[in-house]
């Protein structure tokens, strides 16, 4: 009887494993019928995103081959004549290029370091603040010049710095002698350095201000029991605490040491400062666009764009080695 | 634990106080330059307070049919790159946030989208492709070239990768498409992203100057910022065309005529984003954050 039971019991289960088995796979046929659906459904949505990036990302990048050619408009880029490297030899042959390249590099550096010492100074201070509300307003007014764009602020600081500006009028009152800012070449690329600073102190702050507040109390109280000072707390515990963000900001702003502002160089320079303030991306814009060689535009643009990729890549692995973070 | 009021507490806030009136001042001093007489402007005269108030540089404005002309086209081209930017955005963050197993050719479209952010043509190939495509001077030349914001398409799909999977298959379950599962789930989740991403467009639109600069040929097509920009080109010129008076005699000169109506110009066209002043604050702050702290 036992025995009987046992193979009925049997039998049935496997009957429902095969059932199962069934009813299992035809699940996963019908899933993967919806997946299939859903993969077009997927690739028509990107469609037009991709084209446009095509057409407005890759079609510049088709058009470098300009770089090795005597380009002609007429001729496009099909029909113009190969150089080889011709356009690159004489590029760096020209006393201006180096010049530039000086210039870029000067002033993006300047604006990396700065950019990250003085929001970091201004967070720690504005956490001292302790006065009711003080604070957000503080922050509302800071804020706003990141908003504002160049051609604005241009004018602000050329109204500023001027020989008789602002400025140079509060020198005089002092007793000092009046600078031309804006027209020596000592001065320019500091003035570049400063005003772009002035202008994203506010807003850089921003996440290194979230970085304070992530820090424990608890470490603060435990560093106020032992008896340290204020500026120990900051160097011992804020400091510490931050630097994760610290080193994460200098080395996403690594990428950008070749492009030092044209909005801002733009608005701010003219040809007396070209010594000093003529950067990369203004000097393509003038021997490619206004002076319409667009070959060595394109070269310049060319060396520009490599130089930028090899740093994101250098960048991204220094990420990844000292903070166990990658960005792409 | 209280701390009392000591000369260290005294020096931190006076430094903050004189950063943020850094910012403050140079501002004020543009508005009351703009609502003061051309002769107290020239005189130098005009601090922090408007001198011999006078609304004569805005009654000029309102008469400056190109500032408006300008002006529109800003507007325009903001509400246009506002949408197509947002359905691009969408578009292409959706697929890419699911993973691999369930949008087989993720790894190519993102392949495609990350070099395009991280290597570019540079300004003349792009020039180029702008004028063989007939957009030179006019209104798409502004639009199109930015169509697809490639750091806002990934700051959407990271947030869209966080929407909780249990939400998506229950839809799923009920029948709902991927459409559906779109509008319905993502879209209204991700809300603050969204403001966040179109802020971007907003503002970077509004004070862009450099595509009416290049893609430009004729001033009344220039959008708001490429035109104030010309105006104080046009005076640089002027000073490097003249060689009889010294330039300092001639600047101030061309101040006399000009420096209250252009510090009126700079502040009609400072107000749209003093108008989204509180949003940009908000999700401004909320997009950097996620952006740098969230990965």
């Amino acid at each position: 009887m036992e025995q009987i039971k046992k193979t009925v019991k049997k039998s049935i289960f496997k009957k429902d494993q095969h059932f199962y088995l069934a009813m299992e796979q035809k699940k996963q046929t019908v899933k993967k019928s919806i997946f299939k659906k859903d993969q077009h459904f997927y690739l028509a949505m990107m469609l037009p995103g991709i084209a446009f990036l095509l057409i407005f990302a890759y079609g510049p990048m088709f058009g470098l081959f300009m770089a090795f050619q005597d380009f002609v408009p007429a001729k496009g880029v099909f029909g113009s004549d190969f150089v080889g490297l011709d356009n690159f030899k004489y590029l760096f042959n020209l006393p201006d290029i180096w010049r530039v390249a000086y210039n870029t590099i000067f002033i993006a550096v300047g604006k990396i370091v700065l950019n990250t010492i003085i929001p970091i100074i201004f967070a720690i201070l504005l956490n001292e603040i302790r006065v009711k509300g003080m604070k957000k307003y503080m922050q509302t007014i800071v804020y706003l010049p990141h908003f504002l764009s160049w051609v604005i602020l241009g004018s602000v600081v050329v109204n500023l710095f001027n020989l008789d500006g602002a400025v140079n009028q509060l020198f005089e009152v002092v007793g000092l002698d009046s600078i031309n800012f804006l027209g020596s070449n000592k001065v320019f690329p500091h003035l570049l350095i400063w005003t772009d600073v002035w202008k994203g102190f506010g807003y850089n702050s921003i996440i290194f201000l979230a970085a304070i507040t992530s820090i424990d109390p608890g470490t603060y109280e435990a560093a106020t029991m032992d008896g340290a000072s204020w500026w120990q707390k900051v160097r011992h515990v804020t400091l510490p605490g931050m630097m994760p963000f610290i080193i994460l900001m200098t080395i996403l702003a690594l990428p950008g040491i070749l492009s030092a502002g044209f909005d801002q160089v733009y608005n701010l320079y003219s040809p007396p400062v070209y010594a000093s303030g003529d950067v990369l991306d203004t000097y393509i814009y003038r021997i490619g666009l206004i002076g319409r060689d667009y070959s060595l535009g394109t070269a310049v643009g060319l060396i520009r764009s490599i130089v930028g990729l090899v740093l994101i890549y250098v960048s991204n692995k220094i990420a990844e080695k000292s903070t166990n973070r990658v960005m792409f | 634990m209280k701390e009392k009021f000591g000369i260290r507490q005294f020096t931190i806030y006076t430094i903050v106080i004189l950063l943020t009136l850094s910012c403050l001042i140079p501002m004020l001093n543009v508005v009351s330059l703009s609502l003061s007489s051309s002769a107290a402007v020239a005189g130098n005269k005009v601090g922090l307070w408007p001198v011999d108030l006078t609304m004569a540089a805005y009654e000029r404005i309102v008469n400056d049919t190109q500032f408006w002309r300008s002006f529109g086209i800003s507007v325009f081209r903001v509400f246009a790159s506002l949408i197509l930017n947002l359905f691009m955005i969408v578009t292409l963050a959706y697929p890419l946030s699911k993973s691999k197993r369930f949008f087989h050719a993720r790894g190519l479209f993102m392949s495609i989208i990350l070099f395009a952010m991280l290597f570019n043509g540079g300004m003349i190939p792009t020039y180029l492709i702008i004028k063989n495509l007939g957009m030179i001077n006019s209104i798409w030349s502004l639009i199109l070239p930015g169509a697809v914001p490639i750091g806002s398409v990934i700051l959407v799909m990271n947030f869209f990768r966080g929407v909780p999977k249990s939400l998506e298959e229950s839809a799923w379950l009920d029948g709902a498409n991927p459409w559906n599962i779109l509008t319905k789930i993502y879209i209204p989740i991700s809300l603050p992203s969204l403001a966040t991403v179109s802020l971007f467009s907003i503002v970077g639109s509004w004070n862009d100057f450099m595509s009416g600069l290049i893609y430009m040929t004729k001033i009344e097509n220039y959008p708001l910022m490429t035109y104030i920009q010309s105006l104080s080109v046009n005076i640089a010129e002027t000073l490097q065309n003249s060689s009889g008076m010294s330039s300092e005699q001639l600047q101030s000169l061309l101040a006399v005529s000009d420096s209250n109506l252009n510090a009126a110009k700079i502040v009609v066209a400072i107000v749209p984003l003093l108008l989204i002043y509180p949003f940009l604050q908000k999700y401004f702050v909320h997009g950097i954050v996620v952006g740098a702290v969230k990965e």
